[in-house]
């Protein structure tokens, strides 16, 4: 669904400062009861993700790594049950999965007394039980699982999410009769940027003609849309043309101003569609 | 007795005497026409208001381009009117001899007060015949009927209403079909340069008869004049040059002879009806009141034949000057004629009066009446329409009306420019065409910065205070600087020169604007009927409507000034020499265009004609666009803000003596002429001249080019077709108009020669297009319009190619040769089309069989490839670049099959295709020929190519499956799971299960209220919890949302809710069901929990797709949780593990060593 800049910024405002956790969704689902679901939470997470982004370096200083591993030896010591890590995360505002990236990264480097390598510790939490401390692998659980903005479990989520979006968008285009051709296919081209579906023939959707069609299971805000045009839509457009970026989960509706120049927005797949009459005739 | 009469009797005679004179005096010609046209714009300067004055040949040679400053050259931009460039003495034409007006004025008040009443009744019936759209005029004028003398007397000052550019002219737009003519309303030119003069204007007189005929009927012989004025010429010349003088007084004597002029006599008429003038409107000439109209008949002829041989500068200028003459508006006061005889004599005036000068304009326009007749339709239009054409010439009217009748040429300015991306091309853009990683990065990277810049240009350059240095200047330099370092500068140019075709190659330089499509809400409300018009009505807004004169310097309009700037902005060598190489290929292959001759008795032709002048339109508007900027950027070092002083820098000429040009434009002209087809050459290379530095023109090489092109307007050949004639001309002509120095060199000796002629390609869309000044003669007409008209028959004028390219093939002597012989004889007796059918056939069908191949046998090979090296690459650590080779050494020998299966397309697929597209009729022996020699050149092509590509093909696809294969992110080389992957739905599966995104986000809902931290009282309840994994079931069957990365995400979730399960980790909340079920425990254990166990059992091996990872269960972790349990989660686990073998998820070996590693774990000492 489309949003005012006001109603988002309504939304945007009452997020301020809220923990990733499942406490604060329902909090959020009470408070803006007309909104759909989907819609808060990608608002929420992408909100989230801007904090942690402003506040990332902060967490990773050598003290504040030093200070968390601390806390984190002590707090198990008194009560290794006790939620040590995620309570931590949230009493200094940072996500748990994070924390616990932190924490094991930390832990890691004094049991190896070397600092491990990326994929590994991307590895041990997506499976802890690969972590060789069996404490340490609970708590990292409990934050992973826990965290609902970040972790690999979000991570498969979204990845679902965007796969699921894709394949009724290709559903959508097939009972539609409109040819198109999909991104696996184009990357097998050799293509180097590529939309989700590149119309074979194009249609004009609401006036506009489109050559493809973009996918995005998640909420169109300001950051996140320019970001994708910066990285994704001018250069299918400087590619293939003007194009379609559907946002499932709704957008600003002042986002929606490059239509002129061949980038349209919709929430939804559209239903003012006109084809070439030829190649209708052809089927 | 009519003019024309005259004319005809005397035409022949005259100007063959004159070329004759002419040829037999090329040393005279050299000072002639320079002299003649100075002449001419110095006997016209007082009369001309109209538009800016036309420079004129200067015969001074050695006055050449001084004025030129650098900073005009170098951007373009300079508005300043060539006119500067020329002898001091043109300029007079702007000022107008405000001393002789005042004094005249006053000498004849009586006289040219009536004319100019009658002149002004003459206006004001237009003015109530025309039902103008120019409301503001009509009211305005109107207003000054009613109280005349405020009018005349109001201040000049006040009115700007003859700024065309505040007040641009309205088109005529009067219908033929009209029984009075509607005409429009001119704006009352009002100078300043006559604030003095008397407004004694009288507005008694009524509109008089605007019969041509009237005015012809009511003037006495106008000869009379030419009598009673005869020997003018001769103080005229005084001045000149003797040779001048003997020439001209041949002339006359042969004029005189020719036909006697009467008695000199003043016609009452002329007296009678002149009232004392200072008329702020336009002076309506009479043909009755021309004086010396012998002396004029000669100058016209003379200098009509000077235009015909092609001995001016530039034609249009010519014409332009002529027509300025036409609407010339009267400010003189001498224009009743009735000047004394002994003013003529010793005042050398010929032009003095807006009649003398309108008659003069007649007579020339009459004798150029070919090529006007091949201008633009609403040009003649405006010529057919001019009421002092048909006054002065009724033949030459209606000759003009027919012409306009019968004229198609309608020409459009506003060409739809839609802004376009260069579109992404696999084969030449992707990663295997960039040597490394780094540079294919660096070129996506620089693709999607330029089109930022673009954006932003497009956005804010029309923005006062943006400046493209100072905001792009040194994103552009970032950019080159990064191309730098990865070498990709070529890849770039080449972007970058496509993107300024596709952009600038309109003919206004390309629209300002990215969506020049109507607008969706414009298109409702006027139908796409009234859309024309709607384009004519957005062409009037937006084409520039000010009269600049028919010679602008040369610009970067449009988005042109965005590719210019970023060059100059850039200023990198290697970026300029890339985009030197880049537009120079491209300038080769486009002008290597074949330019068919069509034979008219083939009844397709019109369609292929039209194909070939639109192909012929695209290629030519590529080249000068190309050209363009190739001698923008070629001569950009030279370029200097001011002319090098004095003395020309010798050794700068002696070292760029020495230098090559990039393009050897004297050979591809050389060529173009040889092969007649300086049509597409000559154009271009004149837009690459017009950018030369000062010194260019003085090398040997560049001399030899201007030569070359000086003599080709020279010679130029009769038989060419006209429109192509005009065309060259036309451009020529501005060259040499930009390039003054070319004066310098006018009419050396050359040898003559003649080149023939050329595919007729040119129309007047095209020919308005590349000049689009021409249409300033237009401009100057719509002027000042005054419309007449009537509707007659029509005459077209056909032009008949007559060229022929040559097939002729030279004789050899083998055999391969003989049948490449046949084959081009074959062709040489079919038309064209099926030339161009077999050859494009074979070109699709030897692409589309490479293609094929690539699809068929190289993809399943690379499968092959892939299975092999996914064994191997199991098998042990190897060498990859080692394993690779070895694998498709193996598949080589198996790409010979390529070959076979290309030959089989080709045979295949070829003659299909050339029997769709030839004709039904075809016969069948040429069919059969042409099928054959289709799939002959369609295999040539294909197996050529893929013998020699077909094992760096193989390669480079294996390697690429190889790489994706080593890369797949999240999870391991995808082996047998990969395959159970591509399971299908179940039969009449609805795809309504819930999404496997919301699974997980259950799943872990779950997992997250076992692994706390818990609210107070918060628990999991049963049938929920039953039902989700009911729902799981689904979700797992249906396979249409499903992606591997979730499937393996639930598996893993399942697993790990499983451990929490037996360790009782799930707040169960049991509610009733429990204890329903608690009576019938399976196997002992009464628990509810091995209710969803078992469930779980069941998805795991009958719903996941993906292998279940269940070993996760005995993970340290794992059993942590379990030894933290009671007992009676140990019986839970038993049950558990008797689950996964009974249900064949694990064999009891596995369990057995899973649990056998666990006892190596350091386990608590104390456990439960």
């Amino acid at each position: 669904m489309k949003l005012s800049k006001a109603q988002y910024d309504e939304i945007a405002q009452f997020l301020g400062h809220v923990q990733p956790t499942r406490q604060s969704l329902r909090k959020l689902k009470e408070k803006f009861p007309s909104q759909s679901q989907s819609t808060l939470l990608s608002i929420f997470s992408q909100e989230y993700q801007k904090q942690i982004k402003r506040t990332h370096a902060k967490h990773h200083t050598a003290e504040a790594i030093e200070t968390y591993y601390q806390r984190y030896l002590n707090g198990v010591m008194k009560n290794a049950a006790a939620p040590v890590l995620l309570d931590l995360a949230n009493e200094v505002d940072f996500a748990p999965s994070l924390m616990a990236r932190i924490v094991l990264e930390r832990f890691l480097q004094e049991k190896e007394q070397a600092i491990p390598s990326k994929t590994l510790i991307s590895s041990m939490l997506r499976d802890p039980s690969q972590i060789p401390d069996g404490v340490l692998a609970n708590q990292v659980y409990q934050c992973t699982v826990n965290d609902c903005c970040y972790g690999p479990l979000v991570d498969c989520i979204k990845h679902a999410v965007g796969h699921e979006h894709e394949v009724l968008l290709r559903e959508m285009l097939l009972e539609k009769n409109l040819s198109f051709i999909a991104e696996d296919q184009l990357r097998a081209k050799g293509y180097d940027k590529t939309p989700d579906f590149i119309l074979e023939v194009p249609v004009a959707v609401e006036g506009h003609i489109i050559h493809w069609i973009e996918s995005k299971a998640s909420f169109g805000d300001e950051s996140s849309h320019q970001a994708y045009l910066q990285d994704q839509f001018w250069s299918y457009w400087n590619r293939f043309g003007p194009g379609l970026v559907i946002y499932w989960y709704g957008f600003i509706e002042e986002l929606d101003c490059h239509r002129e120049r061949g980038i349209l927005l919709k929430d939804c797949f559209p239903t003012d569609i006109v084809t070439l009459r030829h190649s209708m005739a052809q089927r | 007795f009519s003019i024309d009469v005259f004319k005809m009797l005397d035409l022949g005679v005259s100007v063959n005497h004159i070329h004759d004179k002419l040829a037999s005096l090329s040393s005279l010609q050299k000072d002639f026409v320079p002299f003649l046209l100075n002449f001419l714009r110095e006997q016209t300067s007082q009369i001309l208001t109209n538009g800016p004055s036309t420079p004129a040949k200067t015969p001074n040679s050695k006055a050449h381009g001084s004025q030129r400053t650098g900073s005009e050259r170098r951007t373009g931009h300079a508005s300043s009117s060539r006119v500067q460039l020329f002898s001091p003495r043109t300029s007079v034409t702007a000022s107008l001899p405000v001393r002789r007006g005042r004094r005249r004025g006053s000498s004849s008040v009586g006289a040219s007060g009536r004319q100019g009443a009658r002149d002004l009744g003459c206006s004001l019936a237009e003015e109530e015949d025309g039902k103008s759209d120019s409301a503001s005029w009509s009211g305005g004028r109107r207003k000054s009927s009613g109280a005349p003398l405020v009018s005349a007397r109001s201040p000049p000052s006040q009115l700007n209403l003859n700024n065309l550019e505040e007040f641009p002219p309205m088109g005529a737009a009067s219908g033929w079909a009209k029984s009075k003519p509607s005409r429009r309303i001119n704006p009352t030119p009002v100078s300043a340069e006559r604030p003095l003069s008397k407004p004694k204007t009288c507005f008694t007189s009524t509109p008089v008869s605007r019969s041509p005929a009237a005015h012809w009927s009511a003037g006495s012989s106008p000869e009379a004049f030419a009598a009673v004025q005869e020997g003018n010429l001769s103080s005229v010349m005084s001045n000149s040059l003797q040779e001048e003088r003997e020439m001209l007084k041949k002339e006359r004597y042969s004029l005189r002879i020719s036909f006697d002029p009467g008695t000199p006599t003043k016609p009452s008429y002329t007296r009678s009806a002149s009232l004392p003038a200072e008329s702020h409107l336009v002076t309506c000439a009479n043909p009755a009141k021309v004086s010396c109209k012998k002396q004029l008949e000669c100058l016209a002829q003379l200098y009509s034949s000077c235009i015909a041989e092609n001995l001016v500068p530039n034609i249009f200028l010519e014409l332009f000057f002529v027509l300025q003459l036409l609407t010339s508006k009267g400010t003189s006061t001498a224009e009743d004629g009735d000047s004394d005889p002994e003013i003529n004599v010793s005042g050398r005036q010929h032009f003095e009066s807006v009649h003398n000068c309108v008659y003069f304009a007649v007579r020339v326009l009459d004798y150029q009446f070919e090529i006007i007749s091949h201008l633009e339709k609403g040009m003649l239009k405006l010529l057919a329409e001019n009421e002092r054409i048909s006054s002065f010439s009724p033949t030459l009217h209606k000759r003009l009306r027919q012409a306009y009748e019968s004229s198609t040429a309608k020409v459009s300015l506003l060409l739809p420019c839609s802004v376009q991306s260069v579109s992404f091309q696999p084969e030449t853009d992707n990663r295997s065409n960039f040597p490394s990683d780094r540079a294919f990065q660096v070129f996506k990277k620089q693709r999607d910065i330029f089109y930022e810049l673009l954006r932003e240009w497009e956005d804010n350059h029309e923005k006062t205070v943006w400046d493209f240095e100072r905001v792009l200047g040194s994103k552009i330099r970032a950019m080159m600087a990064h191309l730098s370092a990865t070498c990709n500068h070529s890849r770039f140019a080449r972007l970058f020169q496509k993107q300024l075709i596709q952009m600038c190659k309109g003919p206004i330089g390309g629209g300002a604007s990215w969506g020049d499509t109507p607008d969706q809400d414009v298109l409702n409300m006027l139908g796409s009927d009234n859309l024309s018009r709607l384009k004519r009505l957005q062409e009037r807004f937006v084409v520039p409507q000010s009269i600049r004169g028919p010679c602008p310097p040369p610009s970067f309009p449009g988005c042109q000034q965005f590719f210019r700037d970023f060059i100059l902005s850039a200023g990198s060598y290697q970026f300029n020499q890339h985009l030197v190489d880049s537009l120079c290929l491209k300038i080769l292959e486009l002008n290597g265009l074949t330019l068919v001759e069509h034979d008219h008795s083939d009844g397709e032709t019109d369609m292929e004609e039209q194909d070939e002048k639109k192909r012929f339109t695209v290629a030519l508007l590529s080249l000068r666009l190309l050209a363009k900027f190739l001698g923008f950027i070629v001569f950009l070092p030279y370029r200097t803000a001011e002319q090098p002083a004095g003395d020309m820098p010798d050794s700068a000429l002696v070292l760029r003596n020495q230098t090559l040009p990039v393009l050897d434009i004297l050979k591809l002209l050389r060529q173009s002429i040889r092969d007649q087809r300086s049509i597409l050459t000559i154009p271009w290379i004149v837009e690459y001249l017009s950018l030369v530095d000062h010194v260019a023109p003085f090398l040997d090489y560049y001399r030899k080019v201007f030569g070359l092109l000086l003599l080709m307007v020279l010679s130029e050949d009769k038989e060419m077709s006209f429109l192509n004639k005009l065309l060259i001309l036309a451009v020529l002509g501005w060259l040499f108009q930009v390039e003054l120095f070319l004066l310098c060199c006018i009419l050396s000796a050359f040898p003559s020669f003649s080149h023939q002629d050329f595919v007729p390609l040119v129309d007047q869309q095209l020919l308005y297009t590349c000049c689009p000044y021409l249409s300033e003669l237009r401009k100057l007409l719509a002027s000042f319009v005054a419309g007449s008209g009537g509707k007659n028959g029509g005459f077209i004028r056909k032009i008949t190619p007559t060229a022929a390219e040559s097939l002729a093939p030279k004789a050899s002597v083998t055999q391969q040769k003989l049948q490449v012989d046949l084959e081009q004889a074959f062709f040489h007796n079919q038309p064209p089309s099926l030339r161009r059918t077999v050859e494009f056939v074979a070109e699709r069908v030897g692409s589309n069989c490479v293609k094929h191949i690539k699809a068929t046998l190289v993809a399943d090979l690379v499968q092959r490839a892939e299975a092999m090296l996914q064994d191997k690459v199991k098998e042990e650590d190897v060498n990859h670049d080692k394993l690779l080779e070895e694998v498709c050494t193996h598949l080589y020998e198996e790409g010979a099959q390529a070959l076979i299966k290309g030959r089989e397309f080709c045979k295949k697929k070829g003659p299909e295709a050339v029997r769709v597209l030839l004709p039904e009729e075809t016969s069948a022996a040429v069919l059969s020929s042409a099928e054959s020699i289709a799939v002959e050149l369609a295999t040539e092509k294909a197996c050529g190519w893929l013998s020699a590509n077909i094992a760096a093909l193989i390669k480079r696809e294996v390697k690429a499956t190889f790489n994706r294969m080593l890369k797949v992110p999240g999870f391991p080389l995808p082996g047998v799971d990969a395959v159970e992957l591509r399971r299908d739905c179940p039969p009449g599966c609805q795809h309504c299960a819930p999404f496997p995104s919301q699974m997980i986000n259950e799943i872990k809902y779950v997992l997250c209220v076992a692994v706390g931290p818990r609210e107070e009282g918060e628990v999991v309840d049963y049938v929920w919890l039953e039902c989700l994994l009911g729902r799981l079931s689904q979700t797992l069957r249906c396979r249409k949302f499903m992606c591997p990365t979730a499937e393996q995400q639930l598996a893993k979730c399942t697993v790990e809710l499983a451990s929490l399960l037996v360790s009782d980790r799930v707040p169960l909340s049991l509610g009733i069901k429990s204890s329903e079920k608690s009576p019938e425990r399976l196997r002992g254990k009464n628990d509810p929990t091995s209710g969803l166990l078992k469930l779980l059992f069941s998805i795991w091996k009958e719903d996941f797709g993906t292998s279940v990872p269940v070993q996760l269960i005995f993970s340290k972790k794992n059993v942590g949780y379990l030894t933290e349990a009671k007992q009676r989660e140990w019986d839970l686990f038993l049950f558990l593990l008797h689950g996964l073998t009974e249900h064949e998820l694990m064999r009891t070996s596995e369990i057995q060593s899973c649990l056998h590693s666990l006892e190596e774990l350091p386990w608590p000492s104390v456990s439960n």
